[in-house]
C-alpha cells in the first residue's frame, strides 16, 4: 500500500539545536498510527515540519506519492491533513452546524445568505456517518468536551480530510467519551483514513493504535506494529533505559489518622461523603470525570463552599473556608488544571516555587531574596527539575517539569495532608515515575495523602485504599491488595 | 535581583528611547525647550498625572482598571477646600481629603472584589457617583479664597523644596516608595501573582481580595494626592476637576509597556509614560499646535506606540 504521508530524514535545528535529526515517520491510509516520546522528543516539531508550520532543514516529505513544501497549515489542510489540537476551537455561541461550516457556510449564490436548512441537513448527514450523537441545532456552548471535541473531527471529516493529527484528545475526556472515541476513530479507519495520535497513556494506545513510532531527544528510534511489542519495550525506546517497576512499591507503617471527613454534602454536587486518611497512607480517589471527585477535594481545600458536614484534622474539628485557612492547617492541593489553577505562567520557577511561601519567607513585608534562592536551588535539586534557570518563565517548561514545580512550591510548606487531583495529566513516562517516588517519599515522611486520578492502572498501582465515587456519593471504600480494574470500574458506574 | 535581569532587556528600553527621540526633536524645533524653566514647569505638569498612573499601574497589573480616579481627584479636592473654607486647619484637612480618597479606594474595592463586579463596570459607577457627590458638595461651584494665608497648603503645589517643586519632589518620593513596593515586597510580588493568573493565586493561598482592596485603596489615595496638589496650584477645587483624567493615567501605563491584561508590567514604566505625555503635551505647545490637532497627535503617538510594541511581542 502506498504510504499516505512518508517523512524522510527530516532534519530541523533552531540555532545551534538540533531538534530532529533524520527523523523517519510513515502513515498509511486508514491506520492509527502513534507518536510517542517523552516531552521535548521532538513530536510537535515533527508534526509542525508536516503541516508547514516550521521548514524542515532537510529531508523530504511525500504526501499521496507527490513532494510538498507546506508554507501554511491551510495548504496541509487543502491537502487533507488535519490537526485536533488539544485546545479545541469551537465557538460557544454557534451552533454544532454552525460550528462545522465555519467560513465555508452553503450559501444562495453569491448574496452571503446562509442556506440553513442544506447546512443543517449537510452536518446532520456526517453526524451520522461517524456515528457521532449530536443534534445539529445544539448551541456547543452547552456541550462536553467530549462532544465539542466530535464536532472539530465532523468538521475535518466534513473537508474531506485523509488524516487527522490528534495531539492527546483523551486528556480531557470522561472514560465514556474515550470510548465513544474510539468507536468513531474505528469508523474513520474503516472509510481509509488515518489517525496520527499522540498520546501519553500507555493503554490507549495499546487498544486503538496500529504501530507506535518512538522518538527520543529528536531521534527516530523505531517503527513497531503493536502486536509485536509490549508496553515494556515501547518506555524502553522512550526513555533509552529501563525505568524498572512502573509503580515504585513503598514500604511505609500507616500511623494515625490525620483527616476524617464526615457527611459533606453540596446540594447538588456531592452528598453525604464520608472517609479518613491517615499518615503515610496514599487514599485513591477514582470516579468518572463529572462524578464530583475534583469537587470534593476544592470543598476540602476551601476553594468551593459546601451545605453541610464536618472536616476534623488529627481528630479536632476544624472550619476552613478558604484555600488560605486550607494552607494554614496544614492542607496543600495539586490541582488538576496546572495551567489554569496551578501556575502563574508568567512568572519565574523561582517565583512560583516560593508563593505560597512567600510571607512566611519575608520580613515585615520585604522579600529577603537570598533565603528564598536558597530554597528554590534546593527544591530544583530535589525534584530534578529541568531549567536552565530559575529566573526562566515556568510557561518555557515542558509539561512535566511544570508538574514538579507545583509539586515543589506546595512541598515548600511541610504540608501534613497532599491533596493530588490528577498528578500525572500530561506527564511523559519519565517524570510519571518521578512524581510516583516522590509520592511515596512523602508518605514515608508521614504525610496522609489523598490521589485523585482518572488513570486506573495508576489508582491501582500507588494507593493503600481506593475511594470510589459515582454521581456524587462515595460507593466503595475498598481495600488495595489485589484489587482490580473491572471491580473500580463497576463501583465508579454504580453497580457493587 | 533576579527581576532586575528579567525586565533589563533590550525590549524594555522601548519606552525610553522614545521618550528621548521625542525630546531630541523638541530641542531641534524649539530653543525653549531644553530650558530649566521649561522642564520645572513640565515636571510639574507631569506630576498629577504621573502621581495618578502610578496607582494605576497597581491596579492594572492585578488585572484591573479604575476610571473613578478623575472623580475621586474632584471630590476630595473639594472636601479639603470645603473644610479649609470652614476654618479647619491646613494639615488636617490635606489628611482628611487624602483619607477620603483612600475611602473612594476602598469602596471601589469592595464593589469588585465582594459584589464580585467588573471592574471597568463598578469603577465607571463610582466616575458618576462620586462626580455628582461633588457636585452636590459644591453645588456646582468653585470653592475659592479659602487658602490664603495656610502655608502648608500653599507648599504643596507652589511651593519650593530645595529649589525643586513641591509636586516634583513629592511625585519622586511616591516613585522610589512604590518601585520598592513593586519589586522587594510580598505585596508587589502578590500584585504580579493576582494579575498574572487569579485563582492559582488564590488556591495558593493569597489573600486575593484584600489585596485588590489595597490596591483600589492606594489608587484612591494617591488621585486624592494629585488633586491636592492640583488644587493648591490653582488656589481653588474645580467641581469639574479631573475630568477623563483616567484615559492620561491608563495612557502613560500603556505607553510605559504594562499589559493591559494583568501581571506584566513595571512601574519605571509608567513614568517615562508619564514624561512622554507630557513632553508632546508641553512641546505642541512650544510649537503653537493648535490643541485640536495636539489630541489627534496625542491618539496617533499612543496608537503607534502600542503598535511597536505588538510586533516586538511577535
Amino acid at each position: 500500500m502506498r504510504p499516505l504521508i512518508d517523512m524522510r530524514s527530516i532534519q530541523k535545528s533552531f540555532g545551534s539545536h538540533t531538534v530532529l535529526n533524520g527523523v523517519d515517520f510513515e502513515v498509511l491510509p486508514g491506520e492509527v498510527h502513534a507518536l510517542m516520546g517523552e516531552n521535548g522528543a521532538g513530536k510537535s516539531t515533527l508534526i509542525k515540519v508536516l503541516t508547514g508550520i516550521y521548514e524542515r532543514d532537510g529531508g523530504t516529505i511525500v504526501v499521496n506519492g507527490r513532494e510538498v513544501h507546506y508554507r501554511h497549515p491551510k495548504e496541509a489542510e487543502q491537502d487533507g491533513i488535519v490537526v485536533i489540537h488539544q485546545e479545541l476551537n469551537v465557538i460557544p455561541t454557534l451552533t454544532v452546524a454552525e460550528n462545522i461550516f465555519l467560513g465555508r457556510e452553503p450559501k444562495i449564490g453569491r448574496t452571503g445568505i446562509i442556506r440553513h436548512k442544506e447546512m443543517e441537513k449537510q452536518a446532520a448527514s456526517y453526524l451520522r456517518r461517524l456515528g457521532m450523537d449530536l443534534h445539529p441545532r445544539e448551541l456547543t456552548g452547552q456541550l462536553s468536551v467530549g462532544k465539542q471535541q466530535m464536532i472539530e473531527i465532523a468538521r475535518a471529516i466534513s473537508t474531506n480530510a485523509k488524516c487527522l493529527i490528534m495531539d492527546e484528545p483523551t486528556a480531557a475526556l470522561t472514560e465514556r467519551e474515550i470510548q465513544a472515541l474510539f468507536s468513531i476513530i474505528r469508523t474513520l479507519k474503516e472509510q481509509g483514513i488515518a489517525i496520527v495520535y499522540i498520546s501519553h497513556r500507555m493503554e490507549e494506545i495499546f487498544t486503538i493504535c496500529d504501530r507506535i513510532s518512538v522518538l527520543r531527544d529528536g531521534q527516530f528510534i523505531g517503527t513497531k506494529r503493536i502486536e509485536e511489542t509490549n508496553f515494556d519495550e515501547i518506555v524502553q525506546m522512550m526513555v533509552g533505559r529501563q525505568i524498572g517497576e512502573r509503580f515504585p512499591k513503598r514500604s511505609v507503617t500507616i500511623g494515625k489518622e490525620r483527616l476524617r471527613v464526615e457527611q459533606l454534602t453540596k446540594k447538588g454536587v456531592f452528598e453525604g461523603v464520608s472517609f479518613s486518611v491517615r499518615a503515610g497512607e496514599v487514599l485513591g480517589v477514582a470516579g468518572l470525570m463529572g462524578s464530583g471527585r475534583t469537587e470534593i477535594m476544592e470543598a476540602i481545600f476551601g476553594a468551593r463552599p459546601f451545605d453541610e458536614g464536618n472536616i476534623y484534622i488529627d481528630g479536632r474539628p476544624v472550619h476552613i473556608r478558604s484555600p488560605r485557612q486550607a494552607v494554614e492547617h496544614g492542607i496543600a492541593m495539586i490541582t488538576e488544571d496546572r495551567k489554569q489553577k496551578g501556575l502563574i505562567l508568567n512568572m519565574s520557577v523561582h517565583e512560583n516555587l516560593t508563593l505560597p511561601k512567600s510571607e512566611q519567607l519575608a520580613t515585615a513585608g520585604f522579600i529577603q531574596s537570598s533565603k528564598e534562592r536558597d530554597i528554590v536551588s534546593s527544591f530544583i535539586q530535589r525534584l530534578n527539575i529541568k531549567t536552565s534557570s530559575p529566573d526562566l518563565a515556568v510557561k518555557a517548561l515542558s509539561g512535566g517539569n511544570q508538574q514538579k514545580v507545583v509539586f515543589g512550591k506546595w512541598l515548600a510548606m511541610n504540608p501534613q495532608i497532599l491533596i493530588l487531583d490528577e498528578p500525572t495529566r500530561g506527564v511523559d513516562v519519565g517524570a510519571k515515575k518521578e512524581i510516583y517516588e516522590m509520592i511515596n517519599e512523602l508518605a514515608a515522611q508521614g504525610v496522609a495523602i489523598i490521589m485523585v486520578s482518572s488513570e486506573l492502572p495508576e489508582v491501582l498501582g500507588m494507593s493503600d485504599r481506593v475511594m470510589v465515587i459515582h454521581e456524587g456519593r462515595v460507593q466503595a471504600i475498598l481495600e488495595n491488595n489485589e484489587l482490580d480494574q473491572e471491580t473500580v470500574m463497576r463501583a465508579a458506574t454504580g453497580g457493587n | 535581583m533576579m527581576e532586575a535581569k528579567r525586565k533589563w532587556d533590550v525590549k524594555k528600553l522601548g519606552p525610553l528611547i522614545g521618550l528621548a527621540l521625542l525630546c531630541i526633536v523638541l530641542s531641534i524645533l524649539s530653543e525653549d525647550f531644553l530650558t530649566m524653566n521649561n522642564w520645572l514647569n513640565l515636571l510639574r505638569q507631569v506630576s498629577i498625572n504621573a502621581l495618578i498612573a502610578f496607582g494605576m499601574t497597581f491596579v492594572i497589573l492585578t488585572g484591573g482598571i479604575d476610571l473613578s480616579v478623575g472623580s475621586v481627584l474632584a471630590l476630595s479636592s473639594a472636601i479639603t477646600a470645603g473644610l479649609m473654607a470652614q476654618g479647619v486647619d491646613g494639615f488636617l484637612a490635606i489628611l482628611i481629603g487624602l483619607l477620603s480618597g483612600t475611602v473612594m479606594g476602598v469602596l471601589n474595592g469592595i464593589i469588585i472584589t465582594k459584589g464580585r463586579v467588573a471592574p471597568f463596570i463598578a469603577t465607571l459607577a463610582t466616575m458618576t457617583a462620586f462626580r455628582g457627590l461633588t457636585l452636590v458638595y459644591t453645588d456646582g461651584r468653585p470653592i475659592t479664597g479659602f487658602a490664603s494665608d495656610d502655608i502648608m497648603f500653599q507648599m504643596m503645589g507652589r511651593g519650593y523644596f530645595f529649589g525643586v517643586p513641591v509636586p516634583i519632589v513629592l511625585m519622586l518620593v511616591v516613585y522610589i516608595v512604590l518601585y520598592v513596593v513593586l519589586k522587594k515586597t510580598t505585596f508587589g510580588r502578590h500584585t504580579y501573582a493576582i494579575g498574572g493568573n487569579e485563582e492559582a493565586s488564590r488556591l495558593s493561598g493569597l489573600r486575593v481580595d484584600r489585596l485588590k482592596i489595597y490596591v483600589y485603596a492606594l489608587t484612591g489615595t494617591l488621585s486624592a494626592l494629585a488633586g491636592l496638589i492640583l488644587t493648591s496650584r490653582l488656589n481653588s477645587a474645580q467641581p469639574t476637576a479631573g475630568t477623563a483624567y483616567e484615559l492620561d493615567a491608563i495612557a502613560a501605563v500603556v505607553l510605559g509597556g504594562t499589559s493591559l491584561s494583568g501581571g506584566k508590567g513595571w512601574i519605571f514604566g509608567t513614568l517615562v509614560g508619564a514624561l512622554i505625555i507630557g513632553v508632546l503635551n508641553n512641546g505642541l505647545n512650544l510649537l503653537n499646535v493648535s490643541s485640536f490637532y495636539q489630541q489627534v497627535i496625542k491618539g496617533a503617538v499612543i496608537l503607534l506606540a502600542v503598535l511597536l510594541d505588538r510586533r516586538k511581542e511577535a
